[in-house]
């Protein structure tokens, strides 16, 4: 009699808690959008948070996705690896099933075996470290942004070739991300077998100055220098690189193509290289997106604006020509139907990278990035 | 050999300003026994007061050097006024509590000093503006040392010089040596305790906005972080001439900065802190006060 009287009141439990959640799943399409929304590194992660709310008013002002409105779910993550644990944790609990995110490749590595085991998609705008899709351990996980080798081998390429540097300093911050730019330009360099590395070394950011890597430069008479890192240290190195006579092409990744990096390094930041995403101006999406952003907030959209709306777009399509959120049927829509975006006509392969997304080289002219013919 | 020249250059350079930092830690411990931990945010607040006054300066004008010894006053004024505050506000009320109480409550402040010009001004690194004056030396003397690291080479060892003179010669140096020596008899003598450890936090914290001022303009570069990393490197300097002492605050400074360059010029800059902290650890364990620290006699 008593156990069974338990068994009712465990039953009863259950639905009682099923049931509002239930209630919460009806009504709205929840899509979690996760970056860096303060310190240093919000100018990357800002950008994408706000794409992502225009493409959600879009739809929803269209009435929705499968007739649910969209509603977003942005967490900050600092772009600390074990913030993003946190944020994921977070977002998997509130339901979420598709993840607009992480911005920075150390916290989206993090959260990923989260959102991997909760079966929840997450497409990246930004993080490109290689094994996120190569290593085939994150089958979740999508990126509209190409991986990092690739900006490797051009910066690699662009410095023998298009340059004709013999002699290559290599430079990166000891991050994840910097430190991965910087392994594949020297792999790339050494198999290219035209120029030398002549010093390959990681900085620690935030030291107070960089002066003694700088006089190493000098010492090792390199003839270009490709670092690996975010726009502060790049600016350091580049004021001091100039302070100090050192006047060699200085290749930075994308961390350092942005508004940051030119308005830190001012006067300085005139004529250093920078590979950066594909000039997207010229596809009509783009154009509209752009246009909706000035006309909105008044200034010219970020870092990473492009890719963030890119990956709204492709996730609300898919989730839209899927029939809504199940794990396999939304990753088979991702991989087989070329959707329209900012970053042009794009699917995801079997890895989860974009087809037809790619890197250029960007140069200062002016005081502006200005793409390298 | 050159090569040494400028590694040593520019760890010279380095050096003053984590001498000039630790200064204001050492000043405050040997007066009072407490580790002032918001110390590196007093750097911060006066690199940040230079860059707002440079910025409406420049507005107004002003145009050159005069800019740069303005925005520096101005900085001073701000950062001892803050200095002041902090002492009254977090540490003279536990003056007589435990010993932990007033160091729980320095790393309090240190946040809250953090977070506040984060809120208040910005997370991101900001620009900041060359306020020392780019005079061209001939190569081949230009690579080794800028104008930059001149100014200040020059200016900490000035302030250095003045400090020494101050503590030495004047009535309120005589007023700190003797409450160093014994607070409780200065009291009886009539000096006036208070007043002296008020000026102690003012002096150090001047200090430490000098060395923000050099830094931000020799980097180019702030963000509300700065003083933590500085105040860590400050602190360690102290403690490696043996904190408490002047000299040693100096010297400790300058052996550090040099050893970090040093050691990522012939090694690696990925190894520059650990070299840095390792001979920290070092001279400890062959001088457990310090390089000129003396052990401290048990009072009877």
């Amino acid at each position: 009699m008593k156990h069974f009287r338990f068994r009712k009141l465990m039953l009863a439990a259950v639905l009682a808690a099923a049931v509002p959640s239930l209630g919460l799943a009806a009504d709205t399409l929840k899509i979690g959008v996760a970056g860096p929304h303060t310190g240093d590194l919000a100018p990357y992660g800002i950008p994408t948070k706000e794409a992502a709310e225009m493409v959600a008013a879009d739809f929803n002002a269209k009435g929705g996705v499968l007739g649910k409105q969209v509603e977003l779910v942005s967490l900050d993550d600092q772009c600390k690896p074990e913030i993003a644990t946190n944020v994921a944790t977070k977002l998997v609990s509130e339901g979420v099933k598709v993840v607009i995110g992480h911005v920075c490749s150390g916290a989206t590595k993090a959260a990923l075996g989260i959102y991997q085991e909760a079966g929840v998609i997450t497409v990246s705008p930004s993080a490109t470290n290689p094994p996120l899709t190569q290593s085939g351990e994150y089958k979740n996980f999508y990126r509209t942004i190409a991986p990092d080798d690739m900006q490797g081998k051009l910066a690699a390429t662009f410095a023998t070739d298009k340059l004709g540097a013999k002699k290559i300093a290599i430079i990166h911050d000891k991050g994840d991300y910097g430190k991965g730019f910087a392994d594949f330009a020297q792999q790339f360099v050494e198999q290219g077998g035209k120029a030398k590395i002549v010093m390959y070394e990681g900085i620690t950011p935030g030291a107070m100055d960089y002066s003694a890597v700088v006089q190493k430069l000098r010492k090792e008479g390199a003839d270009a220098v490709i670092f690996g890192g975010y726009h502060p240290e790049a600016s350091k190195l580049v004021g001091q690189m100039k302070k100090k006579r050192v006047d060699v092409p200085f290749i930075g990744p994308d961390g350092v193509k942005g508004e940051g990096f030119l308005e830190i390094a001012g006067k300085n930041a005139e004529g250093v290289y920078a590979t950066g995403p594909m000039d997207v101006s010229k596809y009509e999406q783009n154009k509209m997106a752009r246009e909706a952003y000035s006309k909105k907030f008044g200034k010219e959209p970020g870092t990473f604006f492009d890719q963030g709306y890119a990956a709204m777009q492709a996730v609300l399509t898919a989730i839209e020509a899927a029939g809504g959120t199940d794990y396999a049927a939304l990753g088979k829509a991702l991989k087989s139907n070329f959707v329209e975006t900012t970053v042009g006509k794009i699917k995801f392969d079997e890895q989860g990278d974009a087809e037809g997304v790619g890197f250029s080289v960007y140069q200062v002219k002016d005081g502006k990035f200005a793409e390298v013919q | 050999m050159e090569y040494f020249l400028e590694l040593f250059l520019g760890g010279l350079t380095r050096g003053s300003i984590y001498a000039l930092i630790a200064l204001g830690y050492t000043m405050v411990y040997g007066i009072i026994q407490l580790i002032n931990f918001a110390h590196g945010e007093i750097y911060m607040i006066g690199a940040f007061v230079a860059l707002i006054v440079s910025g409406v300066l420049t507005i107004y004008g002003f145009s050159g050097v005069s800019i740069l010894v303005l925005a520096a006053l101005i900085a001073m004024v701000y950062a001892a006024a803050y200095g002041y505050t902090l002492e009254r506000i977090a540490y003279r009320p536990l003056r007589n509590a435990p010993r932990l109480s007033p160091l729980i409550s320095a790393i309090g402040m240190s946040l809250f000093l953090q977070n506040y010009v984060l809120l208040a001004q910005t997370p991101d690194f900001l620009p900041f503006p060359q306020l020392i004056p780019e005079f061209d030396f001939m190569e081949p003397v230009a690579h080794i040392i800028g104008s930059a690291e001149l100014v200040i080479l020059i200016t900490s060892t000035l302030t250095m010089v003045g400090l020494t003179v101050l503590i030495k010669y004047t009535r309120i140096g005589k007023a700190m040596r003797a409450t160093q020596q014994d607070m409780t008899m200065s009291r009886l003598v009539g000096v006036n305790v208070d007043r002296v450890i008020s000026i102690t936090f003012i002096i150090g914290s001047v200090l430490a906005a000098i060395g923000g001022v050099l830094v931000g303009s020799y980097i180019g570069q702030i963000n509300f972080y700065i003083g933590f990393m500085a105040g860590v490197k400050a602190f360690t300097a102290a403690v490696l001439g043996g904190i408490g002492n002047i000299p040693g605050a100096a010297l400790g400074g300058l052996v550090l900065g040099i050893t970090e360059s040093l050691a990522a010029g012939y090694i690696s800059s990925a190894y520059e802190d650990v070299f840095a902290f390792g001979v920290l650890v070092l001279i400890l364990i062959l001088r457990p006060a310090g390089l000129l620290g003396k052990a401290l006699k048990q009072k009877v």
